[in-house]
């Protein structure tokens, strides 16, 4: 598909300044932006996508490389099977952000809602404050393939439900130097990957085990750190002052002996 | 602890037939025979047996018999055999008791007192050797009305048409997901797809690249555990079902054990060898109809408006209002499974007492869509104990557009229902990701095996049709006046929507 192939009514929206594509959505419905979001992409642009009025599925499987900053609130599911693209968000996320996502970027700049990440297998989320319910629900890692997210604020309850692999990093930064998260529940059904906490959690759930960080932990909980912090502009050295809490799953088949054949 | 456990079966052997030639001792997964060298004889331990008729079959000289073992106890309407031993295991095990394929249980079944009707005198049959039939189905939404324009002494359709799937008679393969079942088995049924003109489906377990080349024959699952979904797996199939339910357990998760995910496995569900692949029991981003429109919607967007969306449930009391909102969520195909569909492993309590039979859920759900004017907007697919083809024209007349079929596709590559899918260790090489099992399946065996089948199936039903003097299956879709029933109560005859045989 090319840019020409558009209808006028969806071309005019588009407008080129300095380089960046400039697409107004405000009012345009969600498969008409991803119709036009598929059509730029050779060369590599970068879009700017304004007046983002509750868009879902904003990105959905895009897998060229293009930079988008959504400027606005996008609707549930923005980047779901995301395979490639860098999608920054100017505001807060709601649900669904990353859902079955592939490859790609996701930055958060404000809070995202339920189910960040859910059965995501490659790729990285940042999230600037908090997160709603079950983040990182069963996200899954494999072969090169080992995704990210990292949440700036605590989640709600069931934080890494499922979780079959993966890196969990909840920052509580927003908590003082010593966060107690209060979500219940953390890593229940958990049989793969890692979440580390800043702080302390007050509940998690009987699947997960907790331990001590060692230095090949914080080799990761650096890299990953920095990551976020220069996305964010926030200094690093501060964060990694305070203590973390480890939490693997207490076993790889967390229902292995439920069964009788 | 000593186990109070009994063999379920005795293995026969005529000693004078057998030549000693170790084929069952290596036939044989559950190792059942052995070979004395001292005596020179071949012994067998009844209790390792599961009848699945193996080393029967592969016996050159007919030498083997399985029987159930005789040693029954005493006598008991209420405390069968069945209910006995599953106490029993559970107080040596204390767990749940898993079990694999459909629920064996009687009664369930309605196809069995449903009659189909033929043509006498007042109007014509058909003989389907002489005339065409059509029983091609096209599985997608339909328009409310189509409208043309005459363009040059021609007609042209103005109306967009939504994606279907194109079969060539009105039945697929139904969900098999790789890992429940061998990789032979999955290419068998993606080449009998391809060769007949219908669809497989991957099951939850995503399908392997060597499989990409029959994509257009090829149903790609999503379900909750989303195992091997990418933007590659979703591009490739020909139409994307989301997994809500299966009628072999509604309501509740899959769970393939570490053991089983191979590196092959591995590779297609996209997640390290021997780890557990847990599918959690709802999707959790599905908790209502809107939030089914929501992935249907994104799955949309994912492959660009261009395959049907299929949502599977399982027929559970109010599967017609539930029916009614996935059509109006958007799915272009409603799939149905009734509470005699198959699984690789399940809880057998769930299995037996979980959901309804498939013929009442198929009733009420089409009844339901027509009363409310939406019977088009989807293709309805029913799964659950499709055994014949009488079944399946007994279904396109209750309301369906196709069925899938499971347990039959796999009776026809091998499959003797022994009901021990859940092991991994199925002797017939079709329940097993065992390389040395997997081998026994020859894939090209396998395949004609399955083609043949549907071809039996479709001379069948256009016989039937012909019977009828209906010569296409379009004609026969709904049409509740060809059937009667008999040995029904009025009740279920009113949510059959069918009249008594006699009236």
């Amino acid at each position: 598909m090319t840019e020409e192939s558009l209808s006028s009514a969806i071309r005019n929206r588009i407008n080129m300044k300095d380089g960046i594509v400039h697409v107004d959505a405000g009012g345009l419905h969600y498969k008409d932006l991803n119709t036009i979001l598929r059509t730029l992409g050779n060369p590599v642009p970068i879009v700017h996508i304004e007046n983002v009025y509750g868009q879902r599925y904003i990105g959905t499987d895009l897998s060229n490389n293009m930079e988008i900053h959504i400027c606005g609130t996008p609707g549930n599911d923005v980047a779901a099977f995301l395979d490639g693209s860098t999608i920054i968000v100017h505001g807060n996320a709601q649900d669904g952000v990353g859902n079955t996502m592939n490859r790609g970027r996701v930055i958060v700049h404000g809070r995202a809602g339920d189910i960040v990440g859910h059965s995501m297998r490659g790729g990285e989320v940042y999230i600037r404050e908090d997160v709603g319910y079950r983040c990182g629900i069963h996200m899954k890692e494999f072969e090169g393939k080992k995704p990210l997210i990292v949440v700036g604020g605590t989640g709600q309850d069931y934080l890494g439900e499922y979780m079959a692999g993966g890196t969990l990093i909840v920052l509580g930064l927003k908590m003082g130097s010593k966060p107690i998260h209060h979500a219940r529940f953390l890593g229940t059904g958990m049989h793969g990957g890692v979440i580390y906490l800043r702080g302390e959690a007050v509940h998690t759930s009987k699947e997960v085990q907790i331990k001590p960080l060692d230095e090949s932990d914080y080799k990761i909980l650096r890299r990953d750190v920095e990551a976020f912090c220069k996305e964010f502009e926030i200094q690093p050295e501060p964060i990694m002052e305070c203590e973390f809490t480890k939490l693997i799953p207490a076993s790889k088949r967390p229902y292995g002996n439920l069964y009788v054949y | 602890m000593k186990s109070f456990l009994e063999s379920e079966f005795t293995v026969v052997r005529d000693e004078e037939r057998c030549i000693r030639c170790k084929v069952c001792v290596n036939q044989c997964a559950y190792e059942t025979h052995c070979y004395d060298a001292e005596d020179d004889r071949i012994l067998s331990k009844d209790e390792n047996c599961v009848n699945c008729h193996r080393c029967v079959i592969f016996c050159p000289t007919h030498a083997i018999r399985i029987e159930q073992n005789v040693t029954g106890y005493t006598q008991n309407s209420n405390w069968s055999r069945e209910a006995i031993v599953a106490l029993k295991k559970q107080a040596e095990y204390g767990g749940i008791l898993i079990t694999g394929m459909g629920c064996d249980k009687p009664n369930f079944t309605y196809w069995d007192r449903l009659l189909l009707d033929a043509s006498q005198v007042t109007n014509p049959s058909i003989d389907p050797l002489r005339e065409p039939m059509e029983i091609k189905t096209f599985l997608g939404s339909k328009p409310d009305r189509i409208e043309l324009e005459e363009v040059d002494d021609d007609v042209v359709l103005q109306t967009k048409l939504s994606p279907q799937l194109v079969c060539e008679a009105p039945i697929l393969f139904s969900a098999l997901s790789y890992g429940a079942v061998s990789f032979n088995v999955h290419t068998a049924l993606a080449k009998a797809a391809t060769e007949f003109g219908t669809y497989m489906n991957t099951g939850e377990g995503g399908l392997d690249e060597r499989l990409y080349k029959y994509g257009d024959h090829i149903i790609v699952q999503v379900a909750s555990g989303r195992f091997g979904v990418h933007p590659g797996y979703l591009d490739v199939g020909a139409a994307v079902e989301i997994k809500i339910g299966q009628g072999a357990k509604p309501g509740i998760g899959g769970h393939l054990p570490g053991e089983k995910v191979t590196e092959d496995i591995s590779r297609t569900r996209m997640i390290p060898v021997g780890t557990d692949a847990l599918s959690p029991a709802p999707q959790h981003d599905i908790y209502s109809i809107e939030d089914l429109r929501q992935l249907i919607y994104a799955l949309k967007e994912a492959t660009d408006y261009t395959k049907p969306i299929s949502v599977k449930i399982a027929a559970v009391h109010n599967s017609a209002a539930i029916a009614s909102g996935m059509v109006r969520a958007g799915a272009d195909i409603i799939a149905i499974d009734g509470v005699r569909g198959a699984t690789g492993s399940a809880p057998k309590v769930i299995r037996d007492n979980v959901g309804i039979p498939i013929e009442l859920a198929l009733a009420s759900v089409d009844q339901r869509l027509r009363d409310e004017g939406i019977r088009n907007h989807a293709s309805v697919i029913v799964a659950g104990g499709i055994k014949s083809s009488a079944d399946v024209i007994k279904a396109i007349a209750l309301g369906a557009d196709a069925v899938y079929v499971g347990t039959a596709a796999l009776v026809a590559m091998g499959c003797t229902l022994c009901q021990k899918c859940h092991t991994g260790k199925c002797p017939w090489g079709i329940a097993t990701s065992d390389p040395w099992l997997t081998k026994r399946l020859n894939p090209d065996i396998a395949t004609r095996r399955l083609t043949n089948l549907l071809r039996a199936w479709s001379l069948e039903i256009k016989e039937m049709m012909g019977g009828m003097g209906i010569n296409a299956v379009e004609s026969l879709r709904g049409n509740r006046m060809r059937l009667r029933g008999v040995g029904l109560t009025d009740t279920e005859l009113k949510i059959l929507g069918v009249k008594m045989a006699g009236d």
